[in-house]
């Protein structure tokens, strides 16, 4: 049965600020001191002269640009600051409006604990469906990024378009790939939503996809990720691009530093996209952190990059362009303690400052395993957090003076009117355990993970989300045949 | 300057990761005509040991040891013509080809290997990232090296370290180079399905493992030079 509900997304009115306008400025000229002066490299002829016609300076040989910050700032002008991101049911369009905040997965994971087993393994095809399928059934998660994990049982050349293929048909809700990362692949992607929406115009109007990139940090950009951002761009399809500087290693110890690289190579790729195509949508992205001292690993999750979370939201602000806030993602293994220190603060912060889209839930071990259980335990805390963000509203009816008088001194509000007219604001868990403790020991002492266990087998067994038609299904499949004809030498 | 003078200062050069100073002491030792093999052992190295030392204890960090082992590096290539005109070619533990495979840009894990292996003794040419295999065929053809690492951290880049054991096979360059693989997506199992000789989780795994090569070595085994100390995790 399809037991579709309508999306929760936040309208936060907590707002909290890390910058000053000034610190902000700051940021911002050493940004535009960097481009101009060192330069970013875009290893793509097609990228070089594009940029080099807008005025840039370009090294051929190293395929470094020098954008004049004049250039920068002219090209940043013409990117939209509000736009939609549409699903295939309609009813599940977001609206980046600067005044709500949509959550989505995490995504590109390698190995998943296996739902019924408990064992880790590699990813399949198979897992992608599973989780696009509690990703639409979750009110909580607004569209699917990623996708969750990589489809290693198809074959590397065509793999994002089998992975975009299992997206598609098992959930309606927006599906944002980060694996779109070479030119043939996103013709084929483009192709494939445009069969969706019935046509390459209609695509435009009602971009079903969207496409993340990774920048190549410090100051670089990768050439198929470029190439394929371009033709993107210009059919329409909102794409971003997402630093993720890692403090000590690729980018400055200090946080002001890794501000200004994260602002460089998420913005440096935008200029190009708007001075090929002005008007298109745009998005920031970014998942700056700090480097493991000891391991040198990618820690995902500590104080430092719940600070930069939002103060890379207060310079998108400044810029007036949507941004995807990587959250989430912890670094632990299991989902414990640490997943939901990490994830909390991971997941707050972002709101906090107003982030448009937050990716996203999950992944353990920095982005690497996928846990159904820390899926449905992330969408509590995001639960947590809306109410949080939402805060405090104040006026007569919720001041209840008229109520508290009748009442009284002693009394209780148990059975007032008031309180059944308002007490489902009251936030209420799904796997939080809250059961008297002599109840908790006799069920064999189940917490939040059994909890989330049981509910992710649920929603498998019960969610059945509105199929694509069966002609468009077989039209999906023509099309990554001719893809794989064409890419599998 | 005293000979003794001189060590102490070589070994607070790399203590306190100073690459270009390190540089500058070596080429001072040459100029008192200090055998460079004295020199490394009775100065660099002592440095090193504490700096291995600082890390195990946790009073040193990653960054720590990487510029130590810059330094180091630094002060080697100094010596290095020296140490060659006088046939004792194989002075260090061996040499490591390293780089990340083709369609690959993630390199930081690769840094920190190569770092490491430096500081344990190694001479480390890195190819970079994004390199074919041709390239690393032509790389193990040319420099002949002892071992060859490969990263990979990418399922779909994963492919290509199995593409390069088979050409190494196909040249039949493969007995003559020992091949270690590793990165975020590789595991032990798929190190064992493409057949190659080890897997390294980490950096301290693949400096381990590196040892375990050289230990075996036929090549080592004839060099009677002492070997240059190593950092001790
Ligand atoms: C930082 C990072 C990047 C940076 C890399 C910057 C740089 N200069 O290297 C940037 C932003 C450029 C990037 C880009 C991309 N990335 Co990336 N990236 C990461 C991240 C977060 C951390 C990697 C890292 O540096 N770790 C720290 C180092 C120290 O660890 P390490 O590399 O594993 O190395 C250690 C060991 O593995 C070992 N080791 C490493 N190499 C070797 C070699 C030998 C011989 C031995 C013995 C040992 C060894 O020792 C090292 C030290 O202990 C990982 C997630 C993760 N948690 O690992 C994703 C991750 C690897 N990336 C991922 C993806 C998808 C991408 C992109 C495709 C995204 C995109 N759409 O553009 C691109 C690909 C670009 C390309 N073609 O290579 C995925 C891979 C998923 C998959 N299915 O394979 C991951 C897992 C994250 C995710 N879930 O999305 N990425």
């Amino acid at each position: 049965m399809n037991l579709k509900r309508n999306i929760r997304s936040i309208q936060p009115k907590l707002k909290m600020d890390v910058l000053s306008p000034d610190d902000i400025a700051k940021i911002h000229e050493a940004a535009l001191e960097i481009m101009e002066d060192v330069g970013v490299r875009f290893p793509s002829e097609k990228a070089l002269n594009i940029l080099e016609q807008a005025g840039a300076q370009i090294d051929r040989s190293r395929m470094i640009a020098k954008i004049p910050s004049t250039v920068v700032m002219d090209a940043i002008d013409k990117a939209p600051a509000h736009y939609t991101l549409a699903g295939r049911d309609m009813s599940n369009d977001l609206a980046l409006d600067g005044k709500h905040c949509y959550l989505s997965t995490d995504g590109c994971g390698i190995e998943v604990y296996d739902l019924e087993t408990g064992i880790k393994r590699s990813s399949s095809k198979k897992d992608i469906e599973d989780s696009a399928l509690i990703t639409d059934y979750q009110d909580c998660i607004a569209f699917y990024w990623g996708p969750m994990v990589s489809a290693q049982d198809v074959p590397a050349e065509v793999r994002p378009l089998h992975e975009l293929e299992a997206a598609f048909t098992h959930t309606t809700k927006h599906i944002q790939p980060e694996t779109i990362i070479t030119e043939p692949i996103a013709k084929y992607a483009i192709e494939m939503g445009a069969a969706i929406v019935g046509g390459i115009q209609e695509l435009r109007r009602h971009p079903i996809f969207s496409v993340m990139q990774c920048s190549t940090d410090p100051l670089g950009q990768d050439k198929g990720s470029l190439e394929a951002s371009l033709v993107s761009a210009e059919a329409g399809v909102p794409t971003g691009f997402m630093p993720m500087p890692m403090s000590c290693a690729t980018a400055p110890a200090t946080l002001a530093g890794n501000l200004v690289i994260t602002t460089v190579d998420s913005l440096s790729p935008l200029v190009l996209i708007q001075i090929a195509h002005p008007g298109a949508p745009v998005f920031f992205a970014a998942a700056p952190t700090a480097m493991d001292l000891r391991t040198g690993g990618y820690t995902g999750g500590g104080p430092e990059d719940h600070l930069m979370a939002i103060a890379f939201n207060q310079i998108c602000a400044f810029y007036n362009i949507p941004l995807s806030m990587g959250a989430y993602a912890t670094g632990a293994k299991e989902p414990d303690w640490q997943a939901a220190v990490d994830n909390s603060f991971a997941g707050l912060m972002p709101v906090l400052s107003h982030t448009a889209l937050l990716t996203g839930v999950g992944l353990l071990y920095g982005s690497q395993i996928l846990s159904y259980q820390q899926m449905i335990m992330d969408c509590e805390i995001y639960d947590i957090i809306k109410k949080l963000a939402e805060g405090i509203e104040v006026n007569e009816e919720t001041l209840a003076v008229d109520v508290i008088k009748r009442v009284g001194v002693g009394g209780n509000f148990l059975a007032e009117k008031h309180t059944r007219k308002h007490m489902h604001n009251i936030w209420q868990p799904v796997v939080f355990d809250r059961t008297p403790y002599d109840a908790w020991e006799a069920g064999g002492k189940k917490g939040a993970y059994s909890k989330a266990t049981a509910k992710a087998k649920w929603i498998l067994a019960n969610h059945k989300p509105t199929p694509l038609e069966s002609a468009l299904q077989k039209e999906l499949k023509r099309i990554i045949r001719a893809a794989e004809k064409e890419l599998i030498r | 300057m005293q000979e003794q003078e001189l060590f102490a200062k070589m070994s607070h050069t790399i203590l306190k990761g100073e690459i270009e100073e390190a540089g500058e002491l070596a080429r001072k030792a040459v100029e008192m005509k200090i055998d460079p093999i004295v020199a490394v052992n009775n100065g660099y190295t002592k440095g090193l040991d504490e700096v291995g030392r600082l890390f195990r204890t946790g009073e040193y960090f990653l960054p720590d040891l990487v510029a130590a082992g810059e330094a180091m590096k630094h002060a080697l290539d100094v010596f290095d013509p020296f140490l060659k005109s006088r046939k004792t070619e194989k002075k260090l533990m061996g040499t490591v080809v390293l780089g990340t495979v083709e369609g690959d840009f993630h390199d930081i894990g690769k840094g920190i290997v190569g770092s490491m292996l430096v500081a344990a003794g190694f001479e480390v040419i890195d190819l970079g990232v994004n390199v074919s295999a041709q390239k690393f065929l032509n790389a193990v053809k040319e420099l002949k090296p002892d071992i060859l690492g490969m990263s990979a951290l990418l399922t779909t880049t994963m492919p290509n370290q199995k593409k390069v054991i088979e050409l190494l096979e196909e040249a039949q360059e493969r007995q003559n180079v020992k091949v270690m693989v590793g990165g975020a997506a590789v595991t032990n199992k798929w190190a064992m399905e493409i057949s190659a000789d080890a897997y390294g989780e980490d950096a301290m795994a693949a400096v381990t493992v590196s040892e375990q090569f050289a230990a075996t070595s036929v090549k080592n085994q004839a060099n009677l030079t002492p070997t240059i100390n190593r950092i001790r995790m």
